[in-house]
């Protein structure tokens, strides 16, 4: 019998015991849950005690939170409506309107998100394993990477217009270099691997190597990665908004719904109050689930950011 | 009472969930001045926790909970961290197994020095310099003045670690804890430091407490020798007599799995046919980049070696000597520069492709740290049925094939669910041979295979290679820093020295009259060699 030998090296963990470790981690648990809470609040926004965002309406305006009146829809009916968070300075509904606006929010976060990682990982493992592409294409990142994403969003927007996918790209363009610079770093070390070595000796061919040995060893960092770019993300879409080069501005967003009330900040500061929270729990949200990430999938660091034994 | 150290019935307590309960249970020792106690003991064994526990360095996790550690009577375990951090450095010091991350990599090596003098003394800046400087000469560095310096990186290996012990020494500490200080180092710089440590200790009369695992060292360095196995003091006594009387079964193991210095085999006859051969092999690295100037390195230069059918071929060479290079441009995870390669008398220059695939096959390498070497996301049966599946086999024949492989490597078939973090590091090099020998090669490359393994777990690993070379009837290439290892198994050597063939021959030739003067000193450097351990 071998005598066990003590293991230095942290292994990352078969998938059953992952999902209890991530149980068990606080900080993913609350930022999972409060995630949870803001999708399904602006997914189910419809039911939840509001009225078309867009619904203006002269003479309801400038309400405080809490107080009730009369409205009438775009149907023609008159409705009995309460204004949890007042309205603003056109008589539109701020609940109505921030619980749409979140939908906006994590549309943004997780496409931004999605989509860097995804060009990113693509290009990075390209970077990484074709040696001789690599000072080519880190020199393109480079020089994407010094375009500022605002100026960027200006500029496409007067190229098409404002929308959606204007945002999404603008966003997603200068974010690709972080994911490929991670990526290919990852790569370089993974591909010095002992393992890499032994897998190209019994003959495995270059996609399949990338595919099952490279690829899945660089996922937990980028995952990580991910939750910080879509909290990110999520920021610079409420910025661009608020500066008026984002989304236009009868869209719901929480940008939108910020520069609408800035104007009146000083006599009713519900109007940025209650997007701004919604934006900050967001993204505490959103870098929580990072962090408790971070924790459980790389487990050479514990919480303080120590090399466990 | 005359002993520097002593320690009463001390016990140290592992973490709730660690393998066992005690690190360290109920072991007593001592250490008078002058002596140099060697605790012998294989990885788990606690040997690095006790030398922890008397410089009051454990982690936060683990606590002595009984016995005492006495130094020059004073009792170390429930000191304030005040006083304690006074002892270290005054009273005790230790050196550690890697110099590089023991020394601060952005200070002089001479700043270093004398920070530790500002601490503990009140010399003068003047006083202090010249004290560092005689100190460097003492532990025979030349040029004292540039050494001091210097910075850590631009020195080699065991220049550093006579940094290392200038540090350590300068102070006149009492005891001085070496822990594995040489196995990072190359066999020359071994010995020069072994020799270097022990010259001292006479000089000043210091309490040394050596910890290793290697029989050689101990054989030619210690006094006394404790032997340490799971955290209990199985034996201990003189060194002479323990090397030789061996009075515990487990001592009389770890002496047996020592491999003998003394060549075992013959090569094979003339008239063996010629599975590999190289002619002219070379391989130079090119370093700088786009805007720097090009510089080269030439790992490997002009090697030729041929290797019979059904041999094992030792390639032997401290660190830088070419020898991983040449295993890895046999195995073709690196293109040569120049020169050619040779399987089964055709050559693979400019083979592209399929040709170049199915040549791969046929060569196959196992790599040195077994925890490297295996995918942590991928099962075991995974990365051994991936071979012949990448070369046409169905998935049911691949692990069919798989299950065979864990047998002869006498492993069980449920191993094949298991993920690799599972297994320990003989069973994980087991895996990685069964990986290699999946897709039927005809040579096999060891690359430093045992380097990383406890000694008794390295003669399994060995015994299972020359089994598994007689029935397959398969040809070894084993590289090795280790000439004992080299000894055992193989018919012929290779020596090499920076990126040349310096001699080559049977194994009993190379080993008992060397013709080549680095061969030579090699040898002679090899620790423990006047001493015969255990005949297999």
């Amino acid at each position: 019998m071998d005598t066990p030998v003590a293991t230095l090296e942290a292994q990352p963990a078969p998938p059953r015991e992952l999902w209890g470790k991530l149980r068990r981690n606080t900080a993913v648990v609350i930022g999972g849950c409060l995630l949870a809470l803001l999708a399904v609040g602006s997914l189910l926004a419809p039911w939840l005690s509001t009225i078309d965002p867009t619904l203006i309406d002269p003479v309801n305006r400038d309400l405080l939170p809490g107080a009730s009146a009369e409205v009438m829809t775009f149907t023609g009916e008159t409705i009995r409506h309460t204004y949890w968070m007042g309205s603003d300075s056109y008589g539109r509904d701020i609940h109505s309107r921030v619980l749409y606006g979140g939908r906006v929010s994590l549309i943004v976060g997780v496409t931004v998100a999605a989509l860097s990682l995804f060009f990113g990982l693509i290009t990075g493992l390209i970077a990484g394993y074709v040696r001789w592409l690599d000072g080519v294409v880190m020199r393109v990142m480079d020089g994407l990477m010094a375009i500022p994403g605002i100026l960027l969003a200006i500029a496409l927007v007067a190229l098409w217009r404002a929308s959606l996918l204007t945002v999404i790209v603008a966003i997603t363009i200068p974010e690709i270099p972080r994911v490929v610079r991670l990526v290919r770093a990852l790569v370089l070390s993974i591909r010095e691997e002992p393992y890499v070595e032994a897998a190209i000796s019994v003959g495995t061919s270059t996609p399949k190597l990338l595919y099952r040995h490279i690829l899945p060893n660089t996922l937990a960092p980028l995952i990580v990665q991910g939750t910080y770019i879509c909290a990110f993300a999520i920021l610079v879409e409420a910025i661009l908004s608020f500066l008026g080069v984002g989304l236009p501005t009868d869209v719901p967003t929480w940008g939108n719904i910020m520069a609408e009330g800035r104007l009146q900040f000083q006599q009713y500061p519900h109007n940025v109050l209650f997007p701004g929270l919604f934006l900050a729990v967001t993204v505490l949200a959103v870098n929580m689930l990072g962090d408790g990430l971070r924790d459980t999938l790389d487990p050479r660091f514990n919480k303080r950011g120590e090399r466990a034994l | 009472m005359s002993a520097v150290l002593r320690i009463e019935q001390l016990s140290v307590r592992l973490p709730a969930g660690a393998d066992r309960v005690h690190a360290i249970d109920k072991v007593s020792l001592e250490v008078p001045a002058g002596e140099l106690l060697c605790l012998v003991g294989e990885s788990g064994s606690g040997k690095s926790i006790l030398a922890s526990t008397v410089m009051g360095l454990l982690p936060g996790n683990i606590r002595a909970n009984s016995g005492r550690v006495l130094l020059s009577g004073e009792s170390l375990l429930d000191l304030a961290p005040e006083r304690l951090r006074r002892l270290r450095g005054e009273r005790m010091s230790m050196i550690f197994q890697e110099p590089m991350t023991a020394l601060n990599p952005v200070m002089t090596c001479g700043a270093q020095i004398d920070e530790l003098l500002v601490q503990h003394t009140r010399m003068s800046a003047t006083e202090r310099k010249a004290r560092a400087l005689q100190m460097l000469e003492h532990v025979r560095l030349p040029d004292p003045q540039r050494i001091h310096a210097a910075y850590p990186h631009q020195l080699s290996g065991g220049q550093r670690q006579r940094i290392m012990i200038a540090m350590a020494l300068i102070l006149k500490p009492a005891l001085l804890i070496a822990d594995e200080p040489t196995t990072a180092l190359d066999v020359t710089t071994q010995a020069e430091i072994l020799r270097l440590i022990r010259e001292l200790q006479r000089e000043e009369g210091t309490a040394v407490l050596f910890i290793t695992h290697d029989f050689g060292v101990v054989a030619e360095i210690a006094d006394r020798v404790g032997v340490l196995r799971l955290g209990e003091l199985v034996e201990s006594g003189p060194a002479a007599e323990i090397l030789s009387h061996p009075a515990h079964p487990y001592t009389r193991m770890l002496l047996a799995a020592v491999p003998s210095l003394t060549a075992r085999k013959a090569p094979l006859p003339e008239t063996a046919d010629r599975v590999l051969r190289t002619r002219g092999l070379s391989k130079v690295f090119r370093g700088g980049g786009w805007f720097r100037r090009a510089h080269l390195v030439r790992a490997a230069d002009a090697v030729d070696i041929e290797v019979q059918r059904g041999e094992t071929l030792g390639i032997v060479g401290e660190s830088g000597s070419g020898k991983s290079t040449v295993a890895r441009m046999l195995a073709r995870l690196i293109e040569p520069s120049a020169g050619e390669i040779e399987l089964d008398g055709q050559t693979t220059a400019g083979l592209r492709g399929s040709q170049a695939r199915a040549f791969r096959r046929k060569i196959q390498i196992v790599f040195q740290d077994p925890y490297r070497s295996l995918n942590p996301r991928r099962t075991v049966g995974a990365a051994v049925a991936e071979g012949p599946l990448n070369f046409g086999a169905t998935v049911s024949e691949a692990w069919k094939r798989a299950g065979e492989l864990m047998d002869l490597v006498k492993l069980s078939p449920g191993a094949l669910k298991r993920y690799p973090h599972e297994f320990s590091g003989g069973q994980r090099q087991r895996i990685c041979i069964a990986r290699a020998l999946a897709v039927d090669p005809e040579v096999l490359i060891a690359d430093e295979a045992v380097s990383a393994l406890d000694v008794s777990v390295q003669a399994q690993i060995l015994e299972l290679l020359e089994d598994i070379q007689q029935r397959l009837h398969l040809t070894l290439v084993f590289i090795t820093h280790d000439l004992r290892v080299a000894a055992q198994i193989c018919n012929r050597i290779v020596v090499m020295q920076n990126g040349r063939v310096v001699e080559q021959g049977p194994v009993a030739q190379v080993f008992h009259r060397p013709r080549h003067e680095y061969t030579q000193t090699l040898l002679a450097a090899a620790p423990g060699r006047g001493f015969v351990f255990g005949n297999r």
